[in-house]
């Protein structure tokens, strides 16, 4: 039995990585909604945890899926505490605007 | 084999791209949604079915639901009630519909390969078990103490 027997080169599944961190990125950088923001942050950990897969499977081990496993708990974790934060600036300011974060002074 | 994995690259790509650049939260999160399963179909297409599973239930599932649930709760006032006669028009859910239905296509294909036709060894969840409680056990400690400060950040920030 083989243990790395694969037809999908490792280049293709590192290239759509960089693609959808960096439409995250582009998301964080131009969108000011901060759910938008957040749904960013969601996608570029979603690419670094394909990126992980990738790993994993040109490797054959099971090393980058529990990378894999560990990203997730922080993503749900992130946007737990990020959700909250959406709340307490929608009660404060009644928008979702992030640039009305600029009157905060420390 | 190869099919599995393009078809949903491509998706997932053009998915991501229309979910940053809508107007209207809800039908980004429709669209984020259709690219978090094409996510998974290209986990599973790479030989990672336990994590494919876990995008599904974890990422489409709860932390989807929790957006949705949080732009729920935030009354925004008569505009709302226009988004909601909007959401109502089918021809917001043709786009992810017509994408989630060649997921679906491409799923009932996985189904039937064998796995001789697989591209990929597979690397199942008993593997990934065996790793996590073994030599990683220290990161399951770690990442339930992260998810643990996650939930008393949350409980104290959605405090009124």
């Amino acid at each position: 039995m083989e243990i790395t027997l694969q037809t999908i080169p490792m280049q293709h599944g590192l290239i759509l990585a960089s693609i959808l961190f960096l439409l995250g990125l582009v998301g964080v950088l131009t969108r000011r909604n901060i759910v938008f923001v957040l749904m960013s942050l969601e996608i570029m950990l979603n690419a670094a945890g394909l990126a992980f897969i990738v790993g994993a499977s040109r490797w054959g081990e099971a090393d980058g899926q529990i990378m894999f496993l560990i990203i997730l708990s922080l993503a749900a974790a992130e946007v737990a505490i990020g959700l909250g934060l959406v709340l307490q600036l929608f009660h404060k300011h009644k928008t979702l605007d992030l640039d009305t974060l600029n009157e905060m002074k420390g | 084999m190869n099919f599995l994995f393009y078809g949903s690259a491509v998706i997932a790509v053009i998915t991501t791209l229309v979910a940053i650049t809508r107007i209207n939260v809800v039908h980004a999160l429709l669209y984020f949604i259709v690219s978090l399963l094409s996510a998974a179909v290209i986990f599973y297409s790479l030989g990672a079915p336990f994590a494919a599973a876990l995008e599904v239930i974890v990422y489409a599932g709860a932390i989807m639901v929790m957006f949705l649930f949080v732009m729920m709760m935030l009354n925004l006032g008569q505009a709302t009630i226009e988004q909601e006669k909007s959401w109502l028009s089918p021809n917001m859910w043709i786009g992810p519909g017509i994408l989630a239905a060649i997921l679906l296509a491409e799923m009932l294909y996985a189904l039937n390969l064998t796995d001789a036709e697989m591209a990929h060894t597979m690397i199942d969840a008993k593997a990934v078990g065996i790793e996590l409680f073994g030599p990683y056990v220290l990161a399951v400690e770690l990442a339930s103490m992260l998810l643990l400060a996650g939930l008393v950040g949350a409980f104290h920030l959605a405090r009124k």
